[in-house]
């Protein structure tokens, strides 16, 4: 059972707790009302029983030393009004039956007196509710004991007090269905403030360690303040190696400028073929690590300014333009033709524009990367009803079968790609910035023949 | 031809065995059923011709019953039932208080069907005690014997009509002899409770020297012959029937109050055939409905406003209240007050 209350749920442990009071109550109030209406129903037998007896009392008389009655009408109709109950009665003086039902009995009672005293006894086989009343009736020069005994069966009273038992029954089972129902009302508005903390904590993106703000009740203010402190030594924690990832990298990098320009001095001098073959290897290994952190760098940077997410209008046309003129001298290299569709118009979106830049050149980077010489890339900017479609189109070797969601993720590369410098941060890079700008990232391959079509799409609203 | 033969036959040869009883009978008949087979032994107050179409018609939708019918005193009635234990299965009485007692004191049956359920809750006591029929108590006046006399409306009025007019109503008042009618006690105990004037005009018929009756047929055959100018408290449903071919005859309700009889019906405890017993009751709970049982019989069926009707129809009331004039002391002196009364 405690365990069971332990790990069931609040609301629940809410209901039973109060429903099992309002079970309660209802029973105790239905045992209440029955014992209480049964008591006065009760009462109400016995108080016509005292009164017939009375009137029989009243009505007694001495008459040539023999004790006589007039049994008034009313003493014994009364008994009628309330019930079709039998009615029986005797009248004793000294012991000697005056009228009445002979056998009678008449009941024992512990104290003499004037007042009427009650039993339940049998009588012709039925339960009776017996009044005794003693009286004294002077006679001649004594004074004659008279018992006036006046019986009635309890049909009516069972009757009556069945009523009440379905009644009280009936209120009690209506009480309990009422308290459960708003029992389950209650629990429900005692948990609705968790329920909203925990939706607004769930609603959150990954990467969304603020405060939480949402108004509590008093009992959840040290739950949120826990919470709110926890993220926040979280989210210093992550800017901390973050930090420390960017600091590395750029410690990293410059050094190896200074090795890679050495490098590239000496091979210039060299002239046995196996010691400049060597010192190239070295170039394109100290170019593959240049490059990591280069983009280690960015995507510290990228992590930073999404956390921090400014948006200010951004023209996606002259944002393609201006890079395309960017990557044109590495492009040229290979000889790779940069194909540029543009529309004259502007397709402006709200976001962070040295993210947006951040995300665009590492695709057309990619693009220009995996393509063979002489190729040509395409990039498009095309507006759609609900939104923008940057496009870069290549001819290179596409991505295989790969998984989309694999090769979003940290330091992962395509299957096909060992040959060419990469740190598997690029794609990463691109899905974050997508990610907090509400776009979406998708890989096809190019519908023209060989090669990779990625489409970064922007949804306007 | 065959058959009716057969019947009679059947018939004469039933009465032979039917037990001979202990308390004094007046009349027995046996009615046999188209089929017969099961036996319903009634013991009534109410006369053979008055209940034979009541019997012939339960015997047409209940073609089983062989039904023996035994009519004797209500007292009679009362006594066959409560001290002889007679075997009877359905008790039918005018006498409302011996009826009453009897269920009181545990010698009736329980009967409950949906068609004694919608009898008015006046008509019944204790799902033992039904009431089919209620009759009022008038007042039968000799129109020649009035002559130019103004017929009284009220007891009051009655009385100084008796005690203006000694000379003409000297020896010819009737009323019932309640010492020995039932049905007569039960109708002077309640006026007595009723109005104060009932023990003056008491006495006033006793200084008239008021004839006494056993039966309300009696003292309407007086009236009509002459022998009576008037006899009071007569059943209204017998002066009805019998009024129809007489003339010079008149039915007086009086205007203070009619005080109105159930003719009762019960199953004794103790009873062979009880369920036949209760299809006869339900049968009585609504004859006045279905049939011209009312018009054959002359007598009028239970009427759910009798109770609206008030102020002048006072319905005798079942109940613990009947049995206080049956109780041994309050009889007898209500019945030496009366006998003072009237006999002077």
């Amino acid at each position: 059972m405690i365990r069971f209350f332990s790990t069931s749920s609040i609301r629940r442990r809410l209901v039973i707790q109060l429903s099992v009071m309002a079970a309660l109550l209802s029973i105790v109030f239905f045992l209440v009302v029955r014992t209480v209406a049964e008591q006065a129903a009760a009462d109400t037998q016995d108080n016509i029983l005292s009164a017939s007896a009375t009137s029989i009392a009243d009505a007694l008389y001495s008459e040539r030393g023999m004790v006589r009655v007039e049994l008034p009408y009313s003493a014994l109709s009364m008994l009628g009004t309330i019930s079709e109950d039998r009615v029986f009665y005797r009248i004793v003086a000294d012991g000697e039956t005056v009228t009445g039902y002979d056998d009678l009995q008449v009941p024992k009672t512990s104290r003499r007196g004037r007042g009427s005293q009650f039993a339940t006894s049998q009588y012709r086989g039925e339960e009776v509710r017996v009044v005794s009343l003693a009286r004294v009736v002077s006679n001649g020069d004594r004074g004659a004991d008279v018992r006036i005994i006046v019986a009635q069966t309890r049909r009516g009273l069972a009757a009556i007090s069945s009523q009440i038992t379905t009644t009280a029954m009936a209120v009690a089972i209506g009480f309990f269905l009422m308290a459960t129902a708003l029992s389950v009302l209650a629990a429900q508005s005692a948990v609705a403030p968790l329920k909203r903390l925990a939706l607004s904590v769930t609603r959150r993106g990954p990467k969304d360690l603020r405060a939480v703000v949402t108004k509590t009740p008093g009992e959840l203010v040290p739950l949120v303040d826990a919470l709110n402190n926890f993220m926040l030594r979280l989210r210093a924690s992550l800017t901390r190696s973050e930090e420390f990832i960017a600091e590395a990298a750029h410690r990293v990098r410059t050094p190896l400028a200074t090795v890679r320009t050495q490098a590239e001095v000496v091979h210039r001098q060299m002239e046995k073929p196996e010691n400049r073959k060597a010192l190239r290897e070295m170039i394109r290994a100290v170019d593959e690590s240049s490059r990591s952190a280069g983009q280690l760098l960015d995507h510290a940077m990228v992590t930073f300014r999404t956390d921090q997410l400014e948006k200010v209008e951004v023209d996606l046309v002259e944002l393609a333009a201006d890079l395309c003129e960017r990557l044109q001298p590495t492009a040229e290299l290979k000889d790779i033709d940069i194909q540029k569709h543009l529309p004259n118009a502007k397709a402006t979106i709200l976001g962070d524009p040295i993210l947006l830049q951040n995300a665009a050149r590492n695709v057309l980077d990619n693009a220009i990367k995996y393509s063979s010489a002489e190729s040509s890339i395409e990039v498009r900017v095309i507006q759609k009803s609900d939104g923008i479609e940057l496009k870069v189109i290549d001819q290179g070797r596409g991505f295989g079968d790969a998984d989309l969601r694999k090769l979003t993720g940290r330091f992962s590369r395509g299957n096909n790609v060992d040959d060419v410098v990469g740190s598997g941060l690029g794609l990463t890079i691109v899905d974050e910035v997508l990610r907090v700008h509400n776009g979406t990232l998708s890989i096809e391959p190019n519908e023209k023949g060989e090669g990779a079509c990625v489409t970064l799409f922007f949804k306007q609203s | 031809m065959r058959h009716f033969i057969l019947q009679t036959v059947l018939a004469v040869f039933l009465i032979g065995i039917v037990p001979s009883f202990a308390f004094e009978i007046e009349e027995q008949k046996a009615y046999d059923g188209l089929t017969g087979g099961r036996q319903l032994a009634i013991l009534s107050t109410a006369d053979v011709d008055v209940f034979e179409p009541i019997i012939r018609a339960f015997q047409i939708q209940n073609p089983k019953v062989d039904i023996t019918y035994v009519t004797s005193g209500s007292t009679n009635v009362m006594k066959a039932i409560y001290e002889e234990a007679a075997q009877f299965d359905l008790v039918i009485s005018s006498a409302m208080d011996l009826q009453t007692k009897l269920a009181n004191d545990g010698f009736a049956m329980e009967h409950t069907s949906e068609k004694v359920a919608s009898l008015p809750v006046w008509a019944k006591w204790r799902n033992q005690i039904f009431g089919f029929t209620q009759e009022p108590a008038v007042m039968v006046i000799s129109e020649s014997a009035f002559g130019d006399l103004e017929v009284p409306r009220t007891r009051q009025e009655l009385i100084e009509l008796l005690r203006d007019n000694p000379e003409t109503f000297k020896g010819k008042v009737g009323t019932y002899d309640v010492r020995s009618s039932g049905l007569g006690y039960l109708f002077a105990t309640q006026d007595s409770r009723n109005t104060e004037s009932f023990w003056r005009l008491t006495e006033v018929m006793g200084r008239l020297d008021a004839q006494l009756y056993c039966c309300s047929g009696g003292m309407i055959a007086d009236v009509a012959s002459g022998k009576l100018a008037l006899a009071y408290n007569v059943l209204g449903s017998y002066a009805e029937s019998q009024l129809a071919g007489t003339d010079g005859l008149r039915i007086v309700p009086l205007d203070d109050f009619v005080g109105v009889m159930l003719r009762t019906a019960l199953i004794p405890k103790g009873a062979k055939n009880s369920s036949d017993a209760g299809k006869m009751i339900d049968f009585l709970a609504e004859f006045g409905a279905n049939t011209n049982l009312p018009a054959l019989t002359g007598l009028p069926p239970i009427s759910e406003n009798a109770e609206e009707l008030g102020t002048v129809l006072r319905p005798i009331k079942l109940g613990p209240g009947l049995l206080v004039f049956l109780d041994k002391q309050r009889r007898e002196t209500f019945l030496r007050s009366w006998t003072s009364s009237i006999k002077q």
